[in-house]
């Protein structure tokens, strides 16, 4: 098991070279079902893997793939980061 | 715009890979008389159209993202003396989220009851693939799972167990390198194996590790069992209807789910469907 | 008592279970079950050797495509590269083909029609017009589009447009419209109508009416060969030899990005006005990089997309190489029919710095706008015929060189026809096949009329400006 900080922070807020895992969807309806579908889900690890020449969306790298999201989109994922960042997946 | 039908279908295809030709014949957009049909399903992108030309002799253009076939198309082959009716269903993540994309793939497995549902899955996010995988096998057990684009997982440093795989879903699991042909005398063997029941499958079930959901599963099967004895999917149809989804609601109401005991709904389903069949070429 | 369940109390129970459950919460339970299994079984079956994740070369290139300076910049590189290509290589084949079919074979056939004694309405019937018009389809078409789709499906394969897509989605995000209409856009720059069915992708109706209207922009296979052909022998020609396939190159894909431009702008106008609402969310998988296989690629995109493209061309050009001719020949009083529509409609074509040939030539290529050009050419040559005293079959063996000569010389052309030939290319009606696909997929009237007409609006008012502008400005 990971230990994680206390502050509870959204995936727009990661940063690159980060590995966080997602804590709570707080998206509703359709929204939720894609993230779903994509393995975004509590318990996934997550990275940023690129971002948009204009600042958004983002890529993010889940389970192997490489998925854009938009920041109101990666807003309403809650993440945590671990205390120390460790190799493991 | 380009319909399916206006493609032309080769008779002799210089860039076809060379494999064991002597046993397929390509029969284009010819599916008239099938013995069997068979469905490709599969994740967005995962190579789902390459196979279907490969197995064809069509070309559906294949292009390099997410979404490419927006309709089912359709194509025949001829293996081993029986002929069969290729559909290629549009690439999805899943089963369960009700946008148009995953009901005409999963209107399709499920009413259209194909002897063999072909799945491609991405060697390269087996993960995300498996997903899906697990969702079919929940509906049919008569299921292939193609194991495509090897050789970009062993470019990427990933090795896959197929043996183990196979294990785990109880399904034959075919590893491809379809852009090359690889793998598709395998794949058509695995095919006519499920096809005659050669094949031992033992699907793999989902465990929902809810005693909740497993209850509400098992009481809603039983009384499924009791009013629609032999069909095939009573569970996966339990699970729908405690999601509230409404294409299984009316089904169930209509007897439309009856007739899968018996196999009817193949014949009303595949005309039905193929009203709204749009495939483009170019 | 169980034998006597029926479908009713079967669906009772289903809805007291699911209350029982909890909605949402269910499906959250049931796709973390599927994971967890998937997530287990993945992890067995897959071993890392050395390197964990992917290549570093997909990493670095993924870097370099979608950085903040250079990824605009290899974009438009990218595609200027893939134009220039396409113009300075369709050069010699192009001037071939003219000499073979616009010279030798329709010299022979005119030679075999006199020695079979056909009468003049026949000859010219079955040559100046059927034979003719398809010869000039297939002699400007065909060696540009050889080379630009091979190459434009190179780039698809390779994994490319969803970067593209991925680059721009801010200015879409910000004009209302769906992430994947990138990506339906970018299939328009093949086919309109296949651009059309492509947005069956976006799941919200209004985000996909507003793709469906918009895709007209994305400029399609039947306007690529007029904007190459303007651009070649006008914007090039204006620039020192050395440079003029860049100039010409540089001019199409402006236009290109000209309808970028106007999609978003459209885009932001339909999702403020007629079709409000937020953006929905979106996912965008980017696929990894594969090397294209190139001898692949260029067997079936020219197989696949050239051979069909031209087939079509090909079939419309035929017969309105038969009507183009006839409406040429028969006399109304003291004109053609044709003479008659060009002078009817020239007056406005003079408006929008176009002229009465180029709006007639629209409405005959309806049916496939890959026939613009040589309807323009047709009509031009027969309807000054006598203004420029030359006589039918003299200057029938045209190569660029020689269009230029006759636009400018017969059909009084200036390089405001041509830049104004060029935007009204990007803005008018979409094709007859388009216009029954947008019918088919929205099974709506209404939008089907706003996306037919909202383009040729927009067409008559940037000409006109342009036009008045730059005869303002003492340019014409």
């Amino acid at each position: 098991m990971m230990t994680t900080t206390s502050a509870a922070i959204t995936l727009d807020q990661l940063q690159p070279g980060q590995i966080a895992t997602v804590t709570t969807l707080n998206s509703t309806g359709l929204n939720r079902r894609r993230l779903l579908d994509l393995g975004i889900l509590p318990g996934t690890a997550i990275t940023v893997e690129m971002r948009s020449p204009l600042g958004d969306p983002t890529a993010y790298r889940v389970r192997g793939s490489v998925i854009a999201l938009r920041r109101e989109q990666s807003r309403e994922i809650e993440i945590t980061l671990p205390a120390s960042v460790s190799e493991s997946e | 715009m380009i319909t399916q039908t206006e493609t032309l279908p080769t008779t002799a295809c210089a860039t076809c890979p060379a494999f064991n030709s002597a046993q397929l014949r390509k029969l284009g957009i010819n599916t008239e008389d099938w013995d069997y049909v068979v469905a490709l399903a599969g994740n967005p992108n995962t190579g789902k159209s390459t196979v279907f030309n490969a197995l064809t002799g069509l070309r559906q253009h294949v292009g390099n993202w997410p979404g490419k076939t927006v309709a089912r198309a359709e194509g025949g082959f001829r293996y081993d003396d029986a002929n069969y009716k290729l559909v290629d269903l549009p690439g999805t993540y899943s089963l369960l989220s009700t946008s148009v994309d995953e009901e005409i793939a999963r209107d399709f497995i499920l009413f259209g009851q194909p002897d063999v549902t072909i799945v491609v899955v991405d060697a390269t996010r087996l993960e995300r693939n498996l997903n899906l995988c697990l969702q079919i096998l929940e509906i049919t057990d008569r299921v292939v799972v193609a194991l495509n684009l090897m050789d970009e997982a062993n470019r990427h440093g990933l090795k896959v167990d197929e043996r183990h795989l196979m294990r785990q879903l109880g399904v034959p699991v075919v590893p491809m390198v379809a852009r090359r042909g690889e793998g598709i005398p395998e794949l058509l063997s695995a095919v006519r194996q499920v096809v005659r029941g050669e094949f031992a499958v033992r699907p793999h079930r989902i465990q929902y590790r809810d005693l909740q959901i497993e209850n509400a599963v098992n009481n809603l099967v039983g009384q499924l069992d009791a009013r629609f004895p032999g069909l095939p999917n009573a569970r996966w149809v339990a699970l729908r209807l405690l999601e509230g989804d409404e294409s299984i609601e009316h089904a169930l109401a209509e007897g439309t789910l009856g007739d899968l005991q018996r196999g009817e709904a193949i014949k009303s389903q595949n005309e039905r469907m193929t009203m709204g069949v749009v495939g483009y070429g170019d | 008592m169980a034998t006597d369940t029926s479908a009713n109390d079967i669906l009772q129970t289903a809805t007291q279970l699911r209350a029982q459950i909890g909605g949402e919460q269910y499906h959250d339970k049931l796709m973390e079950a599927i994971y967890t299994d998937a997530a287990q079984i993945a992890d067995q079956s897959v071993s890392r050797e050395g390197q964990r994740s992917r290549l570093g070369f997909d990493q670095l290139l993924d870097k370099a495509l979608t950085h903040p300076v250079f990824g605009f910049i290899v974009m438009g590189l990218m595609f200027l590269g893939v134009f220039w290509l396409t113009i300075a290589g369709a050069n010699i084949p192009s001037a071939i083909l003219s000499d073979l079919l616009l010279g030798t074979v329709y010299g022979w056939l005119h030679t075999l029609a006199t020695a079979l004694s056909f009468p003049l309405w026949l000859s010219g019937l079955l040559i100046d017009g059927i034979y003719l018009a398809t010869a000039w389809v297939v002699a400007v078409m065909l060696p540009p589009m050889a080379i630009f789709f091979p190459l434009f499906t190179l780039l698809e394969d390779f994994g490319y447009l969803p970067r593209v897509a991925f680059n721009l989605d801010r200015m879409f995000h910000k004009a209302g419209a769906h992430g994947k209409q990138s990506l339906s856009m970018m299939m328009g720059f093949g086919c309109n109508a296949a651009g059309v069915i492509a947005t069956r992708i976006i799941d919200s109706p209004r985000e996909r009416l507003i793709a469906i209207i918009t895709n007209n922009f994305s400029i399609c296979n039947g306007r690529w060969p007029t904007l190459i052909l303007m651009g070649t022998i006008f914007i090039g020609a204006t620039a020192p030899p050395a440079l003029a396939s860049f100039f010409a190159a540089a001019s199409v894909v402006t236009i290109a990005v000209l309808g970028i431009f106007v999609t978003l702008l459209v885009s932001a106008f339909l999702s403020r006005s007629w079709l409000k609402g937020e953006a929905s969310v979106y996912s965008l998988e980017l696929p990894p990089y594969r090397p294209p296989r190139i001898l692949q690629t260029l067997y079936t995109s020219i197989i696949d997309r050239t051979l069909i493209v031209l087939w079509r061309a090909v079939t419309m050009a035929a017969p309105a190489g038969a009507v183009i001719w006839l409406s040429s020949n028969i006399y109304i009083g003291d004109a053609s029919i044709a003479g008659h529509l060009v002078n009817l409609l020239n007056p406005v074509g003079v408006l929008l710095g176009l002229n009465g040939v180029i709006l007639v030539a629209y409405i005959v290529a309806i049916p496939a706008n890959e026939i613009v050009i040589p309807t323009v050419l047709m009509l031009t040559l027969t309807l000054g015929r006598n203004i420029a005293g030359a006589q039918a079959g003299v200057m029938m063996e045209l190569d660029e060189g020689q269009v230029y000569t006759v636009l400018t010389q017969v059909g009084g052309w200036t390089l405001l026809t041509a830049v104004n030939l060029m935007l009204f290319s990007l803005l008018h009606n979409p094709c007859s096949t388009t216009i029954l696909t947008i019918w088919k997929e929205t099974k709506n009237v209404r939008w089907t009329v706003v996306a037919t007409i909202l383009p040729i609006v927009l067409g008559v008012g940037v000409t006109f400006t342009t036009a008045t502008i730059a005869r303002l400005l003492g340019w014409v």
